[in-house]
């Protein structure tokens, strides 16, 4: 386990480190990437672009602007370029909004893909499971950005249902929290219920036939048990992986569009918003923390899976 | 021993499936009994309908494509076509079953002894402390060494042997009256084999339980069986005791299986003995009776169904479908009674 760690730790300190140089030189080559010429303003003369340039060091040799962009990074005094607000800052206030909207849709897909899935397995064939297979289809099919416009605009403004954007905080009104949040779990969650559900199904029609669950069968257990303790124990093991490493997706970028259509002004929405102004410090941080949470992810999910099947060693 | 009704009653026992390939007929007009502490072989190649018999007794071959027809009647309870919790008061408790690969019946996520605990509590509602109990003591009858500590392997942790030692456990566990073995040998290597043969046998000798044990290997019948049947194409072709069956074998399939039986002590034969063609179709199978195309014996009479009867007057409890006259059989026998795999026992009947 010890061993398991550090290998980890290793990897991800290798990880990051390819991830922000790879980022930094994206940016470096980007035409029109010249950060100082923006900061200008409008029709800024020679001088003051060359004023801005040495100020913030845009003149010195690349290398020499990455080592000290990194080491901003690790003292916390990485700016924006535009805004000229302290990144972290950003970062942090950003981060509850990211967690909540991916936490809640995490919890949702797996729980409704679960229900959906096994009930589809237990129907096979038969009228429920092709209509599930259709909804699954269509939900894997309806891009977030627009299912959740669509959700905004007919939910949200329209019926006035459901809030028309924005977010509360949890230690705020959790009430709220959650009734402004509903409507992006949702489009966030329907691609991957779609895509779970089906992933289950099939899943669980292998383990059906597996010869373990009918010595589960001759033992005269119920249904309901050899259903849950047999059929979907070993079925949900890959499913579980799964879930660990998209949840790390989600944190890592994947919640950007949602966040967006929503405005609720989280880490991916700040993402974005950078990416528009070419600002690098704060696309080289989300880079990073993106990166952080996959390798981070993808070492509990090993933990976790070996945890689920005995016959998983970490080494 | 015909005194009291028998402990499992099976008559005329007919299994189908629909395919798409059309209607397979697994099992065709199976009737066998069973009275406790007998130890019936029923024997037959892949696909004779062996393993669909037995599964059925405890409604394993129950789905939407299966049709089932005969009776089964366990000590007042009928079977086939039980609702499925009566069948589940069954299964396990009553009839319990070893099935033929170790290796993949066993739960590969869940601990050996929680798979003993799990069908203890659920026929007998024991507390989790006395139910593990027993579960390491049946471990223990059934020879796996420091079963207190390995009670809590998972089968991954176990070799193929001993795996098949806790599926005896398992099956015991609740001290059934018939324990159904689904070919227990075919997946151990021979020194297993002798080993786990010797378990079954010591535990009906202990338990009284009846024992059913289905094998295509004659060596593990002359081990362990009191009686044979023989199957073919989803029909009992030939039974009786395992010294008739052997002795004095009546159904040109049986002289075939026993003709198989390859030995080291003899010298050795060009090419192995086999039996001539295919098992058929069960989709499209011949009229008549149904080794008829494979055997070398067939003549007119052969395209109806020989009814399956005693055909020998001085063993009436050795029967079998075939329409030649005894005497005409045993001329014909390629194979010496007494000369087919087993040394003839003391005072063996001929």
């Amino acid at each position: 386990m010890a061993r398991f760690v550090v290998r980890r730790l290793f990897q991800m300190v290798l990880v990051m480190f390819a991830v922000s140089i790879l980022t930094f030189l994206i940016f470096n080559v980007i035409p029109n990437g010249d950060p100082a010429e923006r900061m200008a303003g409008r029709q800024p003369t020679e001088v003051q672009i060359e004023a801005i340039r040495e100020e913030w060091g845009f003149d010195e040799n690349i290398v020499v602007q990455y080592v000290t962009t990194m080491r901003k990074v690790f003292t916390g005094d990485l700016q924006s370029y535009f805004t000229q607000l302290p990144v972290g800052e950003e970062i942090l206030r950003g981060l509850p909004r990211t967690l909540s909207l991916a936490i809640g849709a995490a919890l949702l897909w797996m729980l409704v893909a679960t229900c959906f899935g096994l009930y589809s397995a237990m129907k096979a064939g038969k009228f429920a499971d092709r209509f599930l297979t259709i909804i699954a289809l269509i939900g894997i099919s309806m891009p977030v950005f627009w299912i959740g416009a669509l959700m905004n605009y007919y939910l949200g403004f329209k019926a006035g249902i459901f809030p028309n954007g924005g977010y509360v905080e949890l230690t705020r009104d959790p009430i709220d929290w959650a009734y402004h949040l509903i409507l992006p779990w949702t489009a966030l969650a329907i691609l991957f219920i779609g895509f779970y559900s089906r992933l289950l199904r099939s899943n669980v029609l292998d383990t059906i036939n597996e010869d373990y669950v009918r010595t589960a069968r001759a033992k005269g257990l119920s249904e309901r048990r050899i259903m849950v303790r047999h059929v979907l124990r070993n079925s949900m093991i890959p499913i579980v992986t799964l879930w660990g490493l998209d949840f790390g997706a989600v944190l890592g970028g994947g919640a950007i569009l949602t966040e967006t259509v929503f405005d609720l002004q989280g880490v991916g929405q700040y993402t974005a918003d950078s990416i528009g102004l070419l600002d690098v410090p704060p696309v080289l941080a989300v880079t990073l923390l993106a990166a952080f949470f996959i390798v981070f992810l993808n070492a509990v999910v090993d933990i976790a899976y070996a945890y689920l099947d005995p016959r998983i060693r970490l080494q | 021993m015909s005194a009291e009704p028998p402990l499992l009653d099976v008559k005329g026992l007919r299994v189908s499936f629909a395919t798409e390939g059309g209607i397979v007929r697994a099992v065709d007009g199976v009737s066998f009994t069973l009275a406790a502490g007998d130890v019936l072989a029923v024997v037959g190649e892949s696909g004779s309908g062996k393993s669909v018999t037995v599964m059925t007794l405890m409604g394993l071959t129950r789905s939407p494509n299966a049709r089932f027809e005969g009776k089964a009647h366990y000590r007042g309870t009928e079977l086939i076509g039980a609702p499925e919790d009566v069948l589940r008061r069954v299964r396990g408790a009553e009839i319990a079953m070893i099935f033929q690969d170790p290796m993949t019946s066993l739960n590969p996520v869940q601990r050996i002894a929680s798979q003993i605990i799990e069908q203890i509590q659920e026929h007998e509602g024991l507390p989790d402390r006395q139910a593990r109990a027993r579960a390491v003591e049946l471990l223990e009858r059934v020879g796996l060494p420091r079963a207190e500590e390995r009670a809590d392997d998972y089968p991954f942790e176990l070799s193929g042997g001993m795996r098949q030692r806790v599926m005896i456990a398992l099956a015991l566990s609740c001290n059934p009256s018939v324990l159904i073995a689904d070919e227990p040998t075919t997946a151990l290597d021979v020194t297993i084999q002798a080993q786990i043969l010797q378990g079954i046998r010591e535990l009906r000798d202990d338990t009284g339980a009846a024992v059913i044990i289905v094998t295509h290997d004659l060596g593990v019948v002359a081990e362990i069986a009191d009686r044979i049947a023989v199957m073919y194409a989803g029909r009992v072709v030939e039974e009786g005791t395992v010294d008739q069956i052997f002795h004095d074998p009546q159904h040109p399939y049986t002289w075939g299986l026993l003709g198989s039986i390859t030995r080291v002590d003899r010298p050795r034969l060009k090419r192995l003995p086999a039996i001539a063609g295919l098992p058929p179709s069960l989709a499209d199978r011949p009229r008549g009776c149904h080794f008829r195309p494979r055997c070398p014996h067939e003549f007119a009479q052969c395209t109806t169904v020989p009814p399956l009867e005693a055909r020998l007057p001085d063993q009436p409890e050795h029967r079998d479908r075939c329409w030649l006259a005894p005497a005409e059989k045993r001329g014909r026998r390629e194979v010496a009674p007494g000369e087919i795999g087993l040394e003839a026992k003391e005072g063996a009947t001929a």
